[in-house]
């Protein structure tokens, strides 16, 4: 589905991890919806960098106390789902950890939100130079209707002032990894919203790893998608795993099986469960969270 | 089954119901009717002012300038240029003020203060422009010494301010949430998304807004004949004298006792009335695809 350099080799073999506290980083063997999708290689198969840690992470609207202690780590070899039913936080804590959280005026954060050693709500921390680390994927697409689809691309990188010599290169990498190259490369200078839906949300990540993230948050990416489109994102999920460390909040839990390797079930803002996908499915731990994924409420 | 007795609710016209189906006739017609008057109104203006103004217009209305207290003859060069210097400066002055005003209130100010620059426009939008007029003179025409273009430029920007920033208002409001967030979610700052995202997106809104202001403000009378009320031949381009300008022009002909000087000033309120028209129609053009684009 994607340009020659995109060879897919051998899949991906599980990287050796050290065992560590958190469930989420529990070595899983690769769940079967991934096998046999082409990866996408970039050069590496196991990264370093791209590890999120949340610590005690609380949201508030107001008085409103949407997300209550959230401790999760996010590896960056894997893909997280996070599920929960409608209301529930995820999309709350997950704009906490780019800090989009607080651009809702009186909404607040309390905790850490680390990454990479780094907390990113220190008070020296640069508001801007969080987002252009950890990038997000919104639930409608939204591509700049004044742009051109190239533009769109590289919005990231000239509004932040970056040199304009590696654009069109940039710009290239960005699409071909966001599945988008071949559909668009022949009318660039196009407006982005002449696109389709699913066209559309490609362009919106392919805006996003423009600026080269560590993480990418994705926010119901596919709610506004038909299933043709949701399908080529699922599919772009799996190869983008390898370059960035992927963030998925679902309302669908068939999503959530096919393309995340680890998933969090959240409930009244609090992480109930957090396991290998396939266990969260078959046999989770929590009663609860037994009962959200064979649909007994949500 | 056909023996239903017409004294069965579903028969229409009795007592009560009788009544309200009246009373709904008699609403409906008059607004109606209110409606047609006031289109009605429009044309009747219009038409009235091209059939007694038209008469007068050829090319010499349009390039010569009015003589001199109640000489006949000439034209209204002078007035339009004046006009078009002092609507220029005043657009000059509050087009920029006016949008920074609602990027204020928009983008950067807290609600509450928002509420009440917004409140703060809104009466001074309503202040009779004979009061701005005041206002001005004693601000520059009695410190000058004598009444200006410049003065009058003034005048008109203090009353185009509160439209131009209340449409902006309006318009950056429309501006969806979510470009906003893809902006500031790339690592944009807030200026700059105002500037490359919010800004160029509602651009037709904007215009739309600074065409109305400047259709409202070329036809005022009252405060440029206390800011730049000054008769002289021929045409003036220097601002810091008195300025000619078709509304006064219009005024001064019809208190004239020539008939000509009445036609005359006919056809001058021909050609303002033709002007806010025709900058009316670009601008709810404008508007129109500009919402378009909004709503997509």
């Amino acid at each position: 589905m994607n340009p020659a350099e995109k060879v897919s080799e051998s899949p991906m073999t599980e990287p050796q991890r050290e065992p560590r506290a958190e469930p989420a980083s529990s070595p899983r063997p690769t769940i079967a919806v991934a096998e046999g999708q082409a990866k996408a290689t970039r050069g590496r198969t196991h990264r370093d960098v791209g590890t999120v840690r949340l610590e005690g992470l609380h949201a508030y609207y107001g008085s409103n106390h949407a997300v209550r202690g959230v401790d999760l780590v996010f590896d960056p070899n894997e893909v997280t789902a996070i599920i929960g039913p409608s209301g529930c936080g995820k999309s709350t804590m997950v704009r906490c950890i780019n800090r989009m959280h607080e651009e809702i005026p009186s909404a607040r954060a309390e905790g850490k939100v680390v990454l990479d050693q780094i907390d990113l709500y220190n008070s020296a921390i640069d508001v801007v130079a969080v987002r252009r680390s950890i990038g997000m994927v919104f639930q409608k697409p939204n591509p700049f209707p004044t742009m051109s689809i190239v533009d769109n691309v590289t919005a990231g990188l000239r509004l932040t002032g970056a040199p304009r010599s590696e654009m069109k290169e940039r710009a290239q990498d960005a699409l071909q990894s966001a599945g988008l190259w071949d559909e668009v490369k022949d009318r660039l200078n196009n407006a982005g919203d002449g696109l389709s839906g699913g066209q559309q949300q490609r362009l919106c990540i392919a805006r996003a790893l423009a600026v080269d993230p560590e993480v990418l948050l994705m926010d119901e990416p596919c709610s506004a998608l038909d299933p043709v489109g949701t399908l080529r994102i699922e599919e772009l999920i799996s190869q983008l795993r390898e370059r960035v460390t992927i963030v998925i909040v679902t309302h669908n839990m068939q999503q959530a099986a096919r393309v995340a390797d680890t998933t969090a079930f959240m409930l009244n803002g609090e992480m109930v469960e957090v396991g290998q996908t396939e266990k969260m499915f078959t046999n989770p731990d929590d009663d609860r969270t037994e009962q959200y994924v064979t649909g007994k409420f949500g | 089954m056909s023996a239903t007795p017409p004294t069965h609710p579903l028969f229409a016209a009795r007592g009560n119901l009788r009544r309200r189906r009246r009373v709904n006739r008699v609403v409906e017609i008059s607004s109606t009717v209110a409606a047609l008057l006031a289109v009605a109104v429009l044309l009747i203006v219009v038409f009235s002012v091209f059939r007694k103004g038209v008469g007068a217009l050829n090319l010499g209305f349009f390039t010569k300038s009015t003589p001199l207290f109640g000489a006949s003859g000439g034209g209204i060069a002078n007035a339009i240029v004046g006009t078009g210097i002092m609507v220029g400066l005043a657009t000059l002055m509050a087009v920029p003020i006016g949008l920074l005003v609602a990027i204020y209130t928009s983008e950067f100010a807290e609600q509450r203060v928002a509420h009440v620059v917004r409140f703060a426009l809104d009466i001074l939008n309503g202040v009779p422009t004979i009061i701005t007029g005041i206002f001005v003179v004693g601000l520059i025409v009695i410190p000058q010494g004598h009444g200006s273009g410049t003065a009058g430029a003034v005048a008109l920007a203090i009353i185009m301010l509160p439209i131009v920033a209340r449409t902006a208002q309006e318009v950056l409001a429309l501006v969806p949430e979510t470009l906003k967030e893809a902006a500031y979610a790339l690592g944009v700052t807030r200026w700059r998304t105002t500037l490359r995202v919010t800004l160029p997106t509602a651009a037709g809104g904007l215009l739309t807004g600074s065409l109305l202001a400047i259709a409202r403000v070329a036809g005022e009378t009252a405060p440029l004949i206390l800011t730049s009320f000054l008769f002289a031949p021929g045409v003036i381009t220097d601002p810091s004298q008195g300025l000619a300008s078709i509304p006064l022009f219009i005024f001064q002909s019809s208190e004239s006792p020539s008939p000509e000087s009445h036609t005359q000033a006919w056809a001058a309120a021909l050609v303002l009335i033709a002007f806010v028209l025709v900058l009316n129609v670009i601008a709810r053009a404008f508007y129109a695809r500009s919402r378009q684009r909004l709503e997509g």
